[in-house]
């Protein structure tokens, strides 16, 4: 082959590289300020139900088939769940969320992302998860302080009621 | 909006491959071969990944460090190694899409195409995958960020029982059964991949899945050059406790992640079906007449299987005889992957223009250009030329617009294809028609619009495929230059310096004889 075709083959492929080479890595890409950290608020909570158990009269009992004759009558669909997120007195967060599953008798489903200043805050977390219509289940309050790109995770226990960090 | 934008792109393609055929010649074009290369950069990418794969830890604890031993320690093989599994990946995409652009811009997507075409958007999506999929392992920075955004990205649709994305919340949520899972995905997603490279070529004959070794080497060094000037690194490794920052992201395969985190989920799934739903149902809204498919004549075909071997797109297949004429096989048209090229006609042996007309019929034709039409065209082009000399053109509706060349000397057929063309035609123009030239010419060698047109003729004029060209007919009076859309004025060029050569003493056209030969050979218009 020419060696003028070879040097232009040469310059064509360098070209190419050059900007593979570029694109695989540039231009840098700022996901996420360096001075903020990341609050993630995730819950996962099995709300109350609905609707009250009610006892089955006897009558109703001798209806049903007897492999299923229990005496409670319990709805399994939850109420949705409400959670209000406060960082030094802002509300930065409020939602509900609805039970999971077809029969709505799963858990409620949060997971939030909220970016803040790294350095000290105030946190206040409100959960209702009854059929209430105002005031709140679950409270909590917390200061803390994030390092820049602290990822801080605002959880909730089941088991024990109570919200934490981690 | 689309169709506006399908010629300028068909008009640049045209202009840097008419570039590349000067630079690389038209046996080496890289435009010619854009699926080939990227089965070849598949092919690099899966060795180099068995490679790697030896060395990599597949625990979440021990992953990072693993990919670091790679990289450092023994950088001057499974560093440089990595690499090129890099790199080839990325030049996978960048010639993914640009055959994609060309396909479109070449009008090669609908009709019997429909197939290619549609299989090829999941075949995107899965090397999409596979990237994505690779830079998880590393389980960098770069990989907690991918993962935990595709994993949000997953959690919108809400299939999932608990947010997946909760497996990546604390350094203790992520389980090293959870962390595998993500390796085999990038076993899986990979052979799946090739599966579907595969299925995307069901409907090609002689699909071309690898470059010209030329090509080859010089892509593989070209790879290897950028390997060692830039060696693929990590970034720091995965901590869950912090969120990752400045991330150099692999923009070819990680592009639509910062798209992602401005629009959030909803967009991006809509931008990723709709998209893809876009693609797929062009080819299906694209208003082109369907050319009416080849048809057998059976009191004609003897089962030669040669219009089976020929056709670009596996429309022709042999089955035993049913007429009960003593032969074995007779071909039969799939008229639903017919493109109507009539490359099958020029291969049959029956196709000859010298039978009286009466019987006037062959194996295998086009129903809009059977064999008693063709002669008629032919004759009708020859009729009125009334110069000294007299010269017909044989081309194709594909390359450069032919009718402009008619003159008193001149006369054209214009073919569906070039490969439409049956040798006999050539011996019948200069033994009964009276012509003194024959030009051929057709798409630019090496973008035949139907595939395999330039490749057969070539062969059968040359000798080397049937039906061959009759040893009879003088070579020294046919000129074989191919000529893409803007090529007409090479190729005018071509035809008149040819026409003049004719007029001249015989001994003078003879000492052409080598030179044409040559152009035969390489098949460029001079
Ligand atoms: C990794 C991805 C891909 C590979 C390796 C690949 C490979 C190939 C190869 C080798 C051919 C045969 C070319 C020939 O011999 O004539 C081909 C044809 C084709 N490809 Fe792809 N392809 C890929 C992706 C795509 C995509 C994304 C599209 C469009 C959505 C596409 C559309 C087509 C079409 C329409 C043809 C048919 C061309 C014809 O019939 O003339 N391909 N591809
Ligand atoms: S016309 Fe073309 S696509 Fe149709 S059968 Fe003949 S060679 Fe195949
Ligand atoms: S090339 Fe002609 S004769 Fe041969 S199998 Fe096809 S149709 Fe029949």
């Amino acid at each position: 082959m020419n060696p003028l075709r070879l040097v232009g083959q040469a310059v064509i492929a360098a070209a190419v590289m050059t900007g593979i080479g570029y694109f695989s890595q540039a231009p840098a890409y700022q996901y996420f300020p360096p001075d903020h950290a990341l609050i993630k608020l995730s819950l996962s909570h099995a709300s109350q139900r609905l609707e009250p158990c009610r006892e089955r009269t006897a009558e109703e009992l001798a209806k049903l088939p007897p492999n299923m004759r229990r005496k409670m009558d319990c709805s399994r669909e939850r109420v949705p769940t409400l959670v209000q997120l406060d960082v030094d007195g802002k509300r930065v967060f409020e939602g509900w969320r609805k039970p999971s599953g077809l029969s709505k008798d799963g858990a409620s489903q949060f997971y939030e992302r909220i970016p803040v200043t790294a350095g000290t805050h105030r946190i206040a977390v409100r959960m209702r998860d009854s059929a209430r219509s105002d005031g709140f289940d679950f409270e909590y309050e917390a200061t803390a302080t994030l390092a820049p790109l602290q990822s801080l995770v605002l959880g909730f226990r089941g088991e024990t009621g109570q919200f934490n960090l981690r | 909006m689309l169709p506006r934008l399908q010629y300028p792109l068909k008009y640049i393609f045209l202009r840097l491959e008419a570039w590349g055929d000067a630079l690389f010649g038209s046996h080496y074009n890289p435009f010619y071969y854009l699926g080939a290369l990227a089965w070849f950069n598949f092919w690099i990418v899966a060795g180099t990944g068995i490679y790697l794969y030896v060395f990599l830890d597949t625990s979440v604890t021990h992953a990072y460090s693993s990919v670091e031993y790679i990289t450092h320690e023994q950088w001057y093989l499974a560093g440089i190694t990595r690499s090129l599994h890099r790199y080839s990946s990325d030049a996978m995409v960048v010639l993914a899409l640009v055959h994609l652009l060309r396909e479109w811009a070449m009008d090669r997507y609908h009709g019997p195409r429909w197939f290619a075409w549609f299989t090829g958007i999941p075949t995107l999506w899965l090397l999409f995958f596979c990237g994505v999929s690779g830079y998880w392992l590393v389980w960098d920075m770069l990989a907690q960020y991918l993962a935990i955004d595709a994993m949000e990205w997953l959690d919108w649709v809400g299939i999932f029982s608990e947010p997946i994305a909760n497996n990546f919340l604390t350094e203790g949520s992520l389980s090293d059964r959870f962390f595998s899972l993500l390796i085999y995905i990038h076993i899986f997603v990979p052979l799946a991949l090739l599966f579907l490279m595969w299925i995307h070529l069901l409907r090609i004959a002689r699909a071309e899945t690898n470059p010209p070794r030329y090509l080859a080497i010089g892509t593989f060094a070209a790879l290897f050059a950028l390997s060692l000037v830039q060696p693929a690194v990590s970034h720091g490794p995965a901590d869950l406790t912090k969120v990752p920052s400045e991330l150099h992201l692999d923009w070819f395969f990680l592009g639509l992640f910062p798209l992602f985190d401005i629009w959030g989920p909803a967009a991006l799934w809509a931008l990723t079906v709709g998209g893809s739903m876009l693609l797929a149902v062009m080819p299906f809204v694209r208003r082109a007449p369907k050319k009416p498919a080849a048809v057998v004549d059976l009191a004609n075909c003897n089962g030669c299987t040669r219009c089976f071997a020929d056709c670009p797109f596996g429309a022709v297949t042999m089955v035993p005889r049913t007429d009960g004429l003593p032969f074995e096989k007779e071909a039969v048209v799939n008229p639903d992957l017919c493109t109507g090229c009539g490359i099958c006609m020029g291969a049959c042996p029956t196709t000859t223009p010298f039978r009286t007309k009466g019987e006037l019929s062959c194996g295998i034709q086009l129903p809009d250009l059977d064999l008693p039409t063709l002669r008629n065209v032919l004759d009708d082009a020859v009729r009125p030329l009334s110069g000294k000399t007299k010269v017909v053109v044989f081309g194709c509706e594909h390359g450069a617009h032919l009718p402009g060349l008619r003159s008193s000397e001149v006369g054209v057929v214009v073919l569906p294809c070039t490969g439409h063309l049956a040798p006999s035609f050539v011996d019948y123009a200069f033994s009964r028609a009276g012509i003194d030239g024959v030009v051929i010419t057709g798409c630019r060698d090496g973008e035949c619009f139907h595939r395999l047109g330039v490749r057969w003729t070539e062969e059968r004029i040359a000798g080397k495929r049937d039906p061959a060209l009759r040893g009879r007919v003088p070579r020294d009076r046919i000129r074989i230059a191919w000529a893409g859309p803007l090529d007409l004025p090479k190729l005018t060029h071509t035809v008149k310096t040819f026409t003049e050569e004719l007029s001249r003493p015989d001994s003078e056209a003879r000492a052409e004889t080598d030179r044409t030969a040559s152009v035969a050979m390489t098949g460029g218009a001079e």
